[in-house]
Parts: C-alpha cells; structure tokens; sequence
C-alpha cells in the first residue's frame, strides 16, 4: 500500500488547485476504487459503476480497432496497387494504421477530455467517464486520412455544444461521437465526398498527395508519401530483419484506383455497379475504403454480441433498428420490382444488401444504443430504433446530397427520443389513472 | 387444458382463412405486392374480428365479476401459460410469475436451529420506526417504572387513540433523546419471568367493528396493521380495499418463514381471522420453492391465497398488492408481517400480548447464523452475543436491522426496529482497491453481464458495504425495470420526484411503492443513486399534499 500512500500525499489541495485536484482524482479513483461505503439506502452495491460500464464497450470496440489499422495500410497499399492479397505485407499494412491511427486517437482524447477536465474542475464535481466512450468511438467513424485539425475542432464541437452547454455525462440530447462526425461532414463537405482534384488529399484513402514535381508542371498525380520520422524509422528495423520496407514514396497511384465506396456506386448504378467492384463477400469481411471502424461487418458483429450479452447495450435498439431498415428495404422493393428505370435503381437493391453496404451494424451497435441519448423507456427504445432504420434507409436511399444515412438519422431520432418516452409514459400514467 | 387446446385450434383457423383467402385473391398471380397487400388487408379485418370478440368475452368477464378469480377469460393464451415456467405440483391455484428480479445469494443463511435468546435482557420500542409519526411523541411511563409486557407507552399526539405499548415485562431504565430532544427509544429491562397485561378480549363472532378496533387501539395490535401507500399506521375509520399478509420474504438472507410459524398455525389462523373482519384478506405464497409452503399458509381459511413465482422482489408485498389489486389514487390498502398477525391471533386467542419474535441473526460476519427466539425490539449486542467471528486488524463491521437491501443501520447498543424480524452483520469496505472497478479482487454480488456471476449460479457472495464506485448521473436506462416486477417506470419516477412533478410522481405510480420496493434498484444501479431516499422525499412530499 506504499504507492497508495505516496498517491495520497501528493494530493493536490481542491481550493487553491481545482484543476490539479480533479485531474489528480480522475486518475487516482482510476487506479484506486475509492473507499466510500453506503449510507442510508441500501447496505451492499452492484460491483457495477460507470467507469466499468464504458470500459466495456471500449473493449468491445477493440477488435474494430485491429481491423481498422490493418485496413487503412491496405487501402494505402491497395490504392498504389501493391500486396493486393489483403494479409500480404501484414507487417507494413498494421504499421502504416497504427501510424495513422494513433495521433488520430491521442487527438480525439487529449482534446476532448482535456475539455471534460476543465469543465469538472469549473463545476467542482469529479470527473464523469462519459467521453471513455466517445472518446473510442469517434476515431472509428473518421476517414483514415482526415487532418488532426478538424478533428480536433469537431470534438471540441462535440463535446463542449453538444455535452457540456447541456450539462455533462447523462444529460447530452445528441450522440457526442455522431456530432463530432457531423462537424466534419458539413464543415468539410467537398473533402468528405471524396473530391481529390483540389488539395489532392484522399481522406478515405490514407498517404497520397500530389506529386510536387509534376505539380509544378501542371500534371495532377496523385502519389504516396511517407515521413522518415516515423516510416523511416521503421524501415531501418524491418530492414535489419530482410523484411520488405515502405520505401521512398512518390509510387503512383494505379491506375485502376478509383477510391469509390459501394454506397457511391450504389447511388450511381444500383447493384449491378456495386457488384462490378466489390464482391458480398468482401463488403461483409470490410477489406474496402471507409471509415476506420466501421467496414469489417463480422467483427462488429462479435462486439455487438458482447454488449447484448453483457447487458451493457439495449437489443430493443438493435432489433428495431433491423426491423424498421428491412422493412423500409422491403418496402422500396416491393414498389419498384419489375421496373427498368435505371433512375430507381437504387431502390431495387435487394434489402437484405444494405445491411453489407455503408455502416449500418455499426450505427446500430455503437451509436444507436447509447443510453443517454436513446429513447428511455423499454418499448421506447423498439420505436426508437425502428424509426432510426427506416429514416436511415430513407436518407440513404433517396436523399442525393447524404451518401450515408445512419448519422442524420440517429441524431434526428435522439431529438425525439423524448417525445417518444413521453407518450410512452403518457399511457402508463393513463392505465393507472384509469384504474382509480 | 381443454381450454387451451380450443383457444389454440381456433387461432389456427383463423390463421388457415386467412392463407385461403389471400391464395384466392391472387388469380391474376401478375403483381407481387397486391397480393401481398390484400392478404395483409384480410388478416387484418379478420385479425380486428377475433380481437373484438375477445375483448367482448374478457369485459363480460369483467362484468359478471369472474375475472376476479385469476381465470384467463381471453381466447388468447396468456404470456405465462405459453413460455412461463409450469406450477409446481403443491400450487392449487393460478400463479403469477415475476420474471423480473434478482436473488442475491449472500453468506451467512440462518441454519434452522433456534437459540433461547437468554442473552437478550434489554429491548425497547423505537417511534421513529413509525412513519409519520410525530418526533416527540407522549410517553406515559417515566424512568424506573415497572411495565407488564401490553402496558401503554407511548402515543401519537395526533392519534392519541393508538397505543404503542411495551413488548415485554419489566424495569423501563432509560428514555432515549435523539436530535431535536424527539424520543429515539423507550428501553425496558425485562423480567426473568412475563409479565402480561390482561385484557377484556371482545367476543370475535359477534362483537362489533367499532369494539374490535377500540380493542385493538388500546391493546396495542393496531401498531402491526399498516396501511399502503406510505406505510403508516392503519387509519381506524379507513376501510381498506383489501388487507396483504406476504408469507415469504424474498430479501438476501431473510428469515424463513415458514420455519417461522411453524407452532403457531393456530394464532396465525386467528390473526387472519381477526383482520378478515375489517376487509378480504389476500395471502401471498411463494411457488418457487421446491416444497410446499407450511401448512399453515396453504391450508388457511377466510383468506385468499395468490401464488407468486420469482426472485426477489417477489416476496415483498408491494409487488404482491401490484399483481393482486394495485393501490390507486383513490383506495388504500393494509399490510402485516407474519409474525405480527401470530401477535394479534394470541391477543385474541390467549389474551395476553404475546410480542415473541423469531430473529434471524444472519450475514458473514456472524459465527453461527441461526434464530434467536425473543421479543420484539431486542437489543442488538444480545442478539449477537457471542457469536461473531473475530474481527481482524482493520477491518471493522457493520450491524444491520433488518436485510441488506431496506434495513436501516444500528449499532451494538441498540435495538432491533419495530417491524424487523433479521440482524445482519457485514464487513464495512472502507478500504481502497487497485483497479478495484475493472478488477476486484473478491467476487461480488451484480445484476450484470460483465461479471462473470452467470457461471457460479450458486455462489454465495461474502458482500461489504463499499460502494464500489462514485455517485453519477443517470446514465443507463431499463436496469430498474428489469429488477422490479411491476408496471412502473423507476427512473421516470424518480426524475418526476427530484423536480417535484406531483402529477407524474401520481401518475408514474409513487403510491404504489414503499423504499423497500425500490431497494434492489438501488443496489443495481450503475450511477449509485440514492433511490431509496429519492422515494421517501417523493412520498413525504405527497403526503403532505
């Protein structure tokens, strides 16, 4: 107990240093489980708090974590037209994520709980764990490649309009995470559709810029490059071992690259378009460019799995959330079987392949479910998430400027999570007044 | 059985015509989703004719007063007779099965073994441990007067007419002050040998309500009649819709009851008969179990048994009153413990006031967790005597009255509260644990799904008082739903008390809800809020209304 001991001596003092304080509390009721006991109420608790819940869906995150690094140096390698066997190369592809994908979660976190600090020390209460959470998720809604400074403005959006003006952890009307993916997406909208012909920048496709010597001559190349800060130095280990390198950079992108994700191919050719490119079978095992998380359908899946299991996320949400999407697929099927119009395309795609294209499982598993923004009532949450899968669809489908739906539509919804609640508990306040 | 088959081959009927009918529809065979949409159309108008019929055959139910019976009228199998576990065979009635709940399995059970409680010399009456009751209540004994076990003490100022009077014989050496100078506790040395008050017991098959009642007031009995909502002392000129006696009490670690009564079938008997005078009495029964319950709660008369199948709540009779005839706005309701109901029948039956309770010493803590046969009120260290494991360097323990879930802290040298038939004795977790949150160190007790608890079905939990992490915010939602069996919505309620919403806090169902209802939604909770108390503002409030 001498490291307990040392901790609590070096306890800053709460008036003169509330800012040292709070931090100092947040990371020692982390080592420590504090030694408070019941009063009052009940004489024995649930080993159940909040740090334990949010670290749980961190680590159910985790293996979208494995695959996101393991994708974004394969789409780099795949755009160059190298290593195309998805675990060739494996050494470089996880390095080149790990890379990219670091500094993006360092970011995410020193920005958004270095907010979270200053408010709980501003407010004087402890540090709640409520950004654990955001904080893992919202590196894996973003585009691999996108530039640390938006990402720092969108969490800094997120959370200090949309969690802290509301009143901290549990009392957010909208999903942190989504409204961090929101700022960028409206923000930055050109970049975010993928328009690579102004800056050269590829944010769904990790390491390629112009190349500045045929730049100069006028010729938009697009090539990858590499730092020596950190590429290099890796490459010196892997040459000490004979492994393959990254090299120099400045390879050409190939020329069969076109970076187009299938909801794109969708919107312009329905099925048939989506198909020339990608097979089912690599859209659900994720080796595609799209948001870091969010493309390896098995493996959201297994988290997804992991939270039913440990209570921790509602199955109403989920299952509502597949209702209410096949049956809005099956609905746009129905009304448009037989059609030739090549206008009405996309609505022809069979409704069980939206759940291989885009992010719907990981809207459903991660975003949808967060309690706080959720509707709150049991048969709340059914409606909640059905809605959610047929306006999702609906935006997906048919609302030409969204490539993706499921962000509109979660952040729409939780505006009417209580609304929702409220009718619910309308008509159980009814039966019981009824029954007077 | 028959039934069932019916109600099944008409569904199926039903479900066949509408197959033919949309077969027929589709002659053309040309467009996919008419068809579709036709056969929805036909099962839905025939879907909308059985529903109207059997909403007619359930208000007829309603009507002619035979739903009462817990029959299902509907032509519909219910929830329970389809995916419900089957009654045991000792059941002889419908049962209702709560799937909500959970059981905390703790150390420390009570062995059936009873001890003779000769180390118990002092006990006393607590008013605090009447709700409502007024701080300063007037007592009518003073320092170093002797008392006959039935003798008045103390009463209500606003209800003079209620006697709260001394559970056994003996020397009253002290009257406790507590904050403000309200009277804490009426402590009584008792005698080696009872001594009772005799009374002029009324004749209970022709004496009027109005003599009962005045017998019970000044006797004493009425302070074991309690009326829901706010669990305070039974109003004598209310007339309750119904009077609850729950014979079994699902709480971590509670007495067996049925150990309980066992000896005092016949006093229990007359207790219900005493309270059948006043409104229908509803028992509640525990089907659960892998035995029948004791002969003296199936085989009673003038009461009506409801079977309840569950974990914990099931056993409080909040819960039991929700599924049998729920409290409303309008209509009250009265309970009473077992033990309390033996009381009143040996009022009646030997007319004398019998407080004799069994005590269920239980908890960890304890060496040999078993009964203590006493009286009502019994000190604390006397309950203990003797029988605690040695402490170690520390660490020190905590006494309960009551169980872990509702009881109300106390000390060695205090007493057992009025309506308490358990000690428990636990470890206090003041102590600090390294990543004590992500990795504790002991297995603990927890309705979740991140614990590993689901494996160990049966392991019993060695719980301490720790919180086991920092109060919050409320973040997660349907956890209280999924531990309370009844059809009310916690964490509304609560956020309805907490803003003072009186018309929700109504509407939402506060009446319906005494602390100890909500007490494992407490101990569930992951933001480590203070339900219980939340609850009582909320009641206190609305009874002041």
């Amino acid at each position: 107990m001498s490291l307990l001991n040392f901790l609590k001596k070096i306890e800053p003092d709460k008036k003169s240093s509330p800012f040292l304080h709070t931090l100092f509390d947040g990371f020692f009721t982390f080592a420590y489980a504090p030694d408070t006991v019941t009063k009052g109420g009940v004489h024995i608790k649930d080993g159940m708090d909040l740090k334990r819940l949010m670290v749980h869906v961190v680590l159910a995150l985790q293996l979208c974590y494995a695959f996101g690094s393991l994708n974004i140096g394969h789409q780099h390698f795949a755009a160059l037209g190298m290593y195309p066997d998805f675990f060739d190369a494996f050494h470089l592809k996880i390095v080149y994520g790990l890379i990219q994908l670091i500094p993006i979660f360092v970011v995410a976190h020193v920005v958004g709980l270095g907010i979270e600090f200053w408010y709980a020390a501003k407010k004087g209460h402890a540090i709640e764990e409520g950004f654990l959470v955001s904080g893992a998720l919202i590196p894996l809604i973003m585009p691999p490649d996108v530039p640390l400074i938006w990402l720092a403005l969108a969490v800094a959006f997120a959370v200090i309009i949309g969690k802290e003006a509301f009143g901290g952890t549990g009392m957010n009307i909208f999903n942190v995470a989504l409204l961090a993916r929101a700022f960028i997406f409206f923000a930055y909208p050109t970049e975010m559709a993928g328009d690579t012909m102004t800056s050269g920048k590829e944010v769904w496709v990790s390491g390629l810029e112009f190349d500045p010597a045929q730049l100069a001559e006028g010729v938009k190349q697009q090539v990858s490059y590499y730092h020596w800060w950190s590429h290099g130095i890796f490459d010196s280990i892997f040459d000490a071992f004979g492994w393959r390198t990254f090299g120099e950079g400045g390879v050409a992108v190939a020329d069969s690259f076109t970076g187009a994700t299938p909801l794109g191919l969708a919107k312009a050719g329905g099925w048939a378009a989506v198909t020339e490119v990608y097979t089912p079978t690599q859209m659900f095992w994720g080796g595609l460019p799209g948001s870091i998380g969010e493309t390896c359908k098995p493996f959201i899946i297994v988290g997804a799995a992991a939270l039913v299991a440990m209570k921790v996320a509602s199955w109403r949400v989920m299952i509502g959330m597949v209702i209410g999407c096949a049956l809005t697929g099956m609905l746009m099927n129905g009304f448009t079987s037989g059609s030739e119009n090549a206008a009405l395309a996309y609505l022809q795609i069979p409704w069980y392949y939206h759940f291989y294209m885009g992010s719907f499982l990981f809207a459903m598993a991660f975003m949808a479910t967060d309690p706080v923004t959720a509707a709150s009532t049991n048969r709340g949450k059914w409606i909640y998430g059905f809605f959610i899968g047929a306006v999702g669809l609906i935006i997906r489908v048919m609302n030409p400027a969204y490539p993706e739906g499921w962000m509109l539509a979660i952040l729409f919804m939780n505006v009417f999570a209580p609304l929702i609640d409220h009718y619910v508990l309308e008509s159980n306040m009814t039966k019981r007044l009824k029954r007077a | 059985m028959r039934s069932k088959i019916n109600r099944f081959f008409l569904l199926f009927l039903f479900l066949n015509f509408a197959s033919v009918a949309s077969a027929q529809s589709s002659g053309g065979g040309s467009n996919y989703l008419l068809t579709a949409l036709a056969a929805i159309a036909v099962f839905i108008v025939l879907g909308a004719i059985v529903m109207v019929s059997d909403n007619l055959l359930k208000i007829e139910a309603k009507e002619s007063g035979a739903d009462k019976t817990g029959t299902n009228y509907s032509i519909f199998p219910r929830f329970n007779e389809l995916f419900g576990g089957s009654a045991p065979n000792y059941v002889d009635g419908p049962v209702t099965f709560l799937k909500k709940g959970h059981d905390i399995l703790l150390q420390g059970e009570a062995a059936k073994s009873t001890n003779d409680g000769s180390n118990v010399t002092t006990f006393a009456v607590q008013p605090p441990n009447f709700v409502g009751i007024s701080p300063i209540p007037k007592v009518v004994v003073e320092v170093g007067d002797e008392v006959k076990a039935g003798d008045p003490i103390f009463f209500d100022k606003k209800r003079p007419e209620i006697q709260y009077v001394a559970p056994v014989s003996g020397e009253v050496i002290a009257i406790n002050r507590g904050a403000k100078r309200s009277i804490a506790e009426v402590v009584i040395l008792a005698d080696k040998e009872m001594k009772y008050r005799s009374y002029d017991v009324p004749n209970l098959a022709d004496c009027s309500r109005e003599d009962l009642v005045n017998f019970l007031m000044s006797s004493g009995g009425w302070s074991f009649i309690r009326q829901r909502p706010y669990n305070l002392v039974a109003d004598p000129v209310d007339t309750p819709r119904g009077i609850f006696v729950s014979t079994f009490d699902s709480a971590p670690l509670a007495p067996d009851l049925n150990y309980i009564v066992d000896g005092n079938e016949a006093a229990f008997q007359k207790g219900l008969e005493v309270l059948g005078k006043f409104a229908p009495v509803h028992l509640g029964l525990n089907a659960k179990g892998s035995e029948a319950p004791h002969h003296a709660f199936t085989q009673v008369e003038g009461a009506s048994k409801n079977w309840f199948h569950g974990k914990h709540p099931a056993g409080n009779v909040g819960v039991q009153i929700h599924h049998t005839d729920p409290i409303t706005t309008s209509s009250k309701v009265w309970v009473a413990g077992v033990q309390d109901v033996i009381t009143i029948g040996k009022l009646f039956s030997e007319g004398k006031f019998d407080a004799t309770r069994m005590v269920a010493v239980t908890g960890a803590e304890v060496e040999n967790p078993q009964y203590v046969k006493t009286y009502l009120g019994a000190n604390i260290e006397g309950l203990v005597k003797g029988n605690l494991k040695p402490l170690e360097e520390g660490k020190s323990i905590r006494f309960v009255s009551g169980d872990v879930l509702s009881g109300k802290q106390t000390s060695t040298e205090s007493f057992l509260g009025y309506y308490d038939d358990q000690v428990t004795v636990l470890e206090e977790g003041d102590q600090y644990e390294m990543f004590g949150w992500l990795l504790p160190l002991a297995p603990r007790p927890t309705i979740s799904g991140t614990f590993p608890n689901g494996l160990y079905p049966d392991l019993k939990f060695q719980a301490n008082t720790n919180t086991h992490g920092e109060q919050r915010a409320f973040v997660v939602t349907g956890q209280y739903e999924s531990v309370l069996p009844m059809d009310i919505y916690p964490q509304h309620l609560m956020k309805a008390i907490i803003t003072n919403d009186f018309e929700k806090m109504e509407g939402l169902g506060l009446l319906e809800l005494a602390e100890e209802d909500v007490a494992l939604c407490e101990f569930a909770c992951t933001s480590k809020q203070p339900l219980q108390s939340i609850l009582k503002q909320g009641l206190e409030a609305m009874r002041d209304q």
